[in-house]
């Protein structure tokens, strides 16, 4: 800047301007990328706690089927004292299979049957036997006990394989029996959509057959020119080969469409409706018929559920299209029908689902629960807490207020601040080496894992507090020094309390992020299936994380909405813990 | 300790003015025991020496005030009285400061207690973020002056009473301490060192925080309390050394240049350095 400078015009001239407006865009640029980027975000919790939440609301209900069940004397108490124990050990499975099959006396079929005996959870008999055993004057009575319905029931009646979607009719149903093949008429077109769907089917299929032809017909011109090509006579033979095989494959695709495009055109009358076609069922006098070919005019069926009588002319019925194939879904049409049936005589309930929040895990999704997760949580994070806390305060505490500078203090300082970086699978791996192998802590209990995750919490507490105590004023330090306060007393009077909420919100921060840690906890083997609810420190148990990751890999859809709810738990329990640090911060803070 | 309180409470009117009054008008006249004795005193800050052979003598029952410029080691000097900075690593002290005859510095003596014996009061006022009671308390607890809590109460109130805060803080004895306006604050801070029953009261720019009543109130405090006690008081303020003390040091470039009666420093300095500061041409 020179002498000559002229201040006044410099800033009201056009090139200040224009800058200022530059500037100002800039800014107004900035605050909408961080808008943007705030809404991303957002999105992306709401996406996620709306999925999470909505897969866990199938877990919040458990569904019940209520079936007469007679308590004969002579079966299960066959001496007649009704002593519990005795009752309890009782043939109670087969009771419960046989009451199902008095249900539904007609289902002969070894197969059918253990679909039959699926639709009630194995635990069922369990509770039955429970309730008959604390109650023997229920023997020799005929009583309405609520089944708990299996994972399969229970999702079919929350609609997770979809639902029976019902089609107009027109007509009048006839069902005719000859020579064991159930002929199904009407008096109106009311097949005729079914088969032009069929036919649609067998036009996509025939299309898709000729697409793979000719992706075949493609690789054999390709073969067919390089044997053209090619000199070597060797060569020429096996692209030949090639060539010739690619054509048959061709043509015998194209022989598959072609048949398929055949039946599609109605040649031929009757098409089977095979179990990868949704299923088509009727509803009539009281029972259920599935289609398995269809005709123009009529139908051919199986009967899944028994009809009262012979059925004539009737406009009493219902043509209902399954959501899904057969072989897309667990529950089989058999049990679409006797669930139904079920249901139409009020004899099926849903209610909130306790058992989820009280019982500890299980093979059977209706029948397991998170509490075993939550005690073990519960007690990993005790030992944690108790571990991380004292060591981690500690620590800092002489870091900051004793030790010298020096080389040493600095090497630990640096391997300290190394540590919360250092992956958690590793601290799992030290575990399993040293505590499990060397001092002998029992396998998969809550103490060798809170020994673990209070070594993995232990950087991120000491970390908290030094920053926690540095940030104390020197002034209270002076002051306390001042009328002749030891060193030990500065600290543990004034420092230290004054440092309380930031350390107590670094601990519940590493402790949060412990509450989430799996894989160091799968090393010392807290991965372990374990029913029973852990009742201290050197118990097996499992913790909230990986009895989610162990039922996210379970093949049964019902763990699915288990798996969601339970991660739901975990994060109830992380936004309480993160409350309580905010609670005990606003709490204890000291202003001055 | 019920005993001692009392003593100190009865005492004041006899010894109030006299022996200060004679000690500031009859130049070298020294009435009054020498309470800290500094010989040779050298202060360093890892290489950087702040002081440099340092020889002074502190006086019973005066106050002794420390001038000069900014960086010239007058804190610095203060804070090696009750040992203040053993906690700062890179200092080192060599030299010899006796009080009462005893070296501060041998090994023997335990800083807590010193720090108990030669009370300080820092720049910024620094109570506890506690209660006015549990402030004053804190000194006596730690030191076992008081075994219960009637005791501690007549400690409290005799404290507070001597900074003249009695008055104000009465019925608010359990409201924080920093709740309190930057005066009173540092006249809690006063009592809180006086609640020890110090021999020496040290002082490091106790009014540079605080508005000229305040400064007053302060002034008129220490005035009060050499009645029992030595007071020494680093200040940047002339007017503030020549109001409130008897002798006063100089000091230039981590050097004491002129000790002396504090009527004879601002009136008739020997070095010309001092005359040079206290008339405003360098400092």
């Amino acid at each position: 800047m020179t002498d000559t400078f002229d201040s006044a015009k410099f800033y009201s001239s056009v090139e200040t301007h224009q800058r200022l407006r530059r500037r100002k865009r800039a800014e107004t640029r900035l605050k909408l990328y961080g808008i943007g980027a705030i809404f991303l975000a957002s999105l992306a919790l709401i996406a996620l706690l709306w999925s999470v939440v909505g897969k866990a609301t199938g877990a919040l209900s458990e569904s019940y089927v209520t079936l007469p069940v007679s308590l004969e004397q002579a079966k299960l108490d066959p001496d007649g004292n009704g002593d519990y124990k005795t009752i309890l050990r009782a043939n109670f499975t087969g009771l419960t299979k046989d009451t199902l099959k008095a249900t539904f006396s007609t289902v002969k079929d070894r197969r059918l049957k253990r679909q039959l005996y699926d639709v009630v959870s194995g635990g069922a008999a369990f509770e039955l036997a429970e309730t008959v055993a604390s109650d023997p004057g229920l023997l020799g009575q005929t009583i309405d006990f609520r089944f708990l319905a299996s994972d399969v029931t229970d999702l079919y009646l929350k609609g997770a394989y979809g639902s029976l979607e019902e089609q107009p009719v027109h007509g009048k149903l006839s069902i005719s029996e000859v020579g064991g093949k159930l002929t199904i008429t009407s008096t109106s077109n009311d097949f005729a959509a079914i088969l032009a769907t069929v036919k649609r089917h067998l036009i996509l299929d025939a299309n898709r057959l000729k697409r793979q032809a000719a992706m075949q017909d493609n690789g054999y011109e390709v073969f067919f020119r390089r044997a053209g090509e090619t000199t070597d006579e060797d060569e020429r033979a096996r692209l030949l080969i090639l060539s010739d095989e690619r054509a048959a494959e061709r043509d015998r695709l194209l022989a598959q469409a072609a048949e398929l495009v055949t039946r599609a055109s109605g040649a031929r009358g009757e098409e089977p409706l095979s179990d990868e076609n949704r299923s088509v069922l009727i509803r009539v006098a009281g029972g259920w018929v599935k289609l398995t070919a269809v005709n123009r005019a009529n139908a051919v069926g199986e009967i899944l559920l028994p009809l009262n009588g012979p059925v004539e002319n009737s406009g009493e019925w219902e043509l209902m299209f399954t959501e899904l194939p057969e072989v897309a879904r667990k529950v089989s049409d058999h049990q679409i029908a006797w669930i139904e049936h079920l249901k139409s005589e009020g004899r099926t309930d849903t209610v909130f689902n306790t058992r989820f929040f009280t019982a500890g895990d299980s093979r059977e999704p209706e029948l397991a629960g998170v509490w075993g997760a939550i005690v073990g949580t519960f007690w990993t994070m005790l030992v944690t807490f108790a571990l991380a806390f004292p060591i981690g305060v500690l620590t800092a505490i002489y870091l900051e207020e004793f030790a010298p500078k020096n080389r040493l203090t600095h090497l630990i300082e640096v391997n300290i601040n190394n540590l919360a970086a250092v992956p958690s699978i590793v601290f799992g791996l030290l575990g399993l080496a040293v505590f499990l192998t060397v001092f002998g802590v029992p396998r998969s209990a809550p103490l060798a894992g809170g020994i673990v995750l209070a070594l993995m919490t232990l950087p991120t507490v000491i970390i908290a507090a030094r920053a926690a105590i540095r940030a104390v004023p020197p002034s209270i330090r002076d002051a306390a020094l001042g009328v002749g306060a030891s060193k030990i007393q500065t600290s543990f009077h004034h420092v230290l309390p004054l440092a309380m909420p930031g350390i107590l919100t670094g601990t519940i921060i590493g402790m949060a992020q412990a509450l989430g840690e799996t894989a160091p906890l799968i090393l010392i083997g807290m991965v372990a299936f374990i029913v029973e609810i852990p009742t201290g420190i050197t118990d097996s148990a499992t913790v909230l994380p990986v009895q989610i990751f162990r039922w996210s890999d379970f093949p049964e859809r019902a763990f699915e909405a288990r798996t969601a709810a339970a991660i739901c738990v975990l994060l109830v329990f992380l936004v309480c813990m993160n409350a309580l640090a905010v609670f005990l911060r606003r709490k204890i803070e000291i202003r001055w | 300790m019920r005993m001692d309180v009392m003593e100190m409470t009865e005492t004041p009117t006899i010894t109030e003015k006299s022996p200060a009054k004679s000690g500031s008008n009859i130049p070298g006249m020294m009435e009054n025991k020498v309470k800290f004795r500094s010989t040779d005193v050298d202060v360093f800050y890892g290489d950087n020496r702040a002081i440099k052979s340092l020889n002074v003598d502190i006086l019973d029952k005066e106050v002794t005030a420390f001038i000069g410029p900014s960086g010239c080691g007058k804190s610095t000097f203060l804070r090696c009285l009750n040992r203040m900075n053993d906690t700062i690593d890179i200092c080192r002290v060599t030299g010899d400061i006796r009080l009462d005859g005893v070296d501060i510095n041998d090994k023997e003596i335990d800083p807590v207690l010193l720090r108990a014996r030669v009370g300080m009061v820092f720049q910024k006022p620094n109570p506890f973020p506690k209660s006015i009671y549990d402030n004053i308390a804190y000194g006596p607890k730690i030191h076992g002056l008081a075994k219960t809590k009637p005791d501690l109460d007549v400690i409290v109130e005799k404290s507070l009473r001597r900074a003249a805060l009695w008055d104000e803080a009465k019925d608010r004895l359990l409201e924080p301490g920093t709740g309190l306006s930057g005066g009173q604050q540092q006249r809690l801070c006063i009592a809180r060192a006086i609640a020890t029953s110090p021999e020496v009261l040290l002082m490091d720019e106790p009014c540079s925080a605080l508005d000229p009543i305040a400064t007053a109130q302060i002034e008129e405090l220490i005035d009060e309390l050499r009645a029992r006690l030595a007071v020494v008081i680093v200040t940047h303020s002339m007017q503030q050394a020549a109001r409130v003390s008897q002798k006063t040091a100089f000091f230039h470039l981590g050097e004491l240049v002129e000790t002396g009666e504090t009527d004879q420093i601002f009136t008739n300095p020997v070095d010309p350095r001092t005359e040079s500061y206290i008339t405003g041409r360098i400092g």
